[in-house]
């Protein structure tokens, strides 16, 4: 699952089997330290409680409709939570892998 | 699958059912000589890790289905192992 905002609504009355009642969102993908990064898209909210400028993270791919109420659905992007904290620690950044890396040869 | 630093944790009181009780970090991947590229995830882990250990992440739908017992399941990243050693040919 990758960050991203939620920057708008989108309406659709007419829509593909399976996908009535779910709500698109427009979201902006950001990187892991919550900044932009790539195009705007459009998201099915699993979580149906999502809403503008609210930080969410999303699943793509075929596990975005899994996510939804009828699962074999036309949709690759879902938004699955709301994010209420992240705790990420500069300190960690700055310090090497707790795994041993060796090169041998 | 990659390997990963986790640099914290992820909390999120409204989520999907599928991720109901489940521990989810943040996890940065790394380059083959140990350190953080660009590419992340946000994974569910399985192996008890917490911030700062190097990781194996899972970014597959079918394989964390079967570790999380979940069908359907609306889940890709997941911790599945934490990394005592990285050895390679030079």
């Amino acid at each position: 699952m990758k960050f991203a905002r939620v920057i708008g609504t989108v309406v659709a009355t007419r829509k593909a089997e399976g996908l009535e009642g779910v709500k698109f969102l427009v979201v902006q993908l950001l990187d892991e330290r919550r900044q932009p990064r790539g195009d705007p898209q459009i998201a099915a909210d699993a979580t149906a409680q999502a809403g503008r400028g609210e930080l969410v993270f999303v699943v793509g791919s075929r596990e975005a409709a899994q996510a939804l109420p009828v699962v074999f659905v036309p949709a690759d992007l879902a938004i699955t939570g709301i994010v209420d904290e992240v705790d990420d620690d500069p300190e960690l950044r700055r310090r090497g892998p707790t795994a041993a890396w060796t090169t041998s040869g | 699958m990659y390997i990963g630093k986790v640099v914290g944790n992820v909390v999120s009181t409204i989520k999907i059912s599928h991720l109901d009780g489940r521990k989810l970090l943040l996890v940065n991947q790394l380059d083959l000589q140990g350190n953080e590229t660009d590419d992340y995830d946000i994974a569910v882990d399985v192996v008890q890790a917490g911030p700062g250990d190097t990781v194996l992440v899972i970014d597959e739908g079918n394989g964390a289905r079967q570790i999380l017992h979940l069908d359907p399941g609306a889940i890709r990243a997941v911790i599945v192992g934490i990394v005592d050693q990285v050895a390679l040919a030079d």
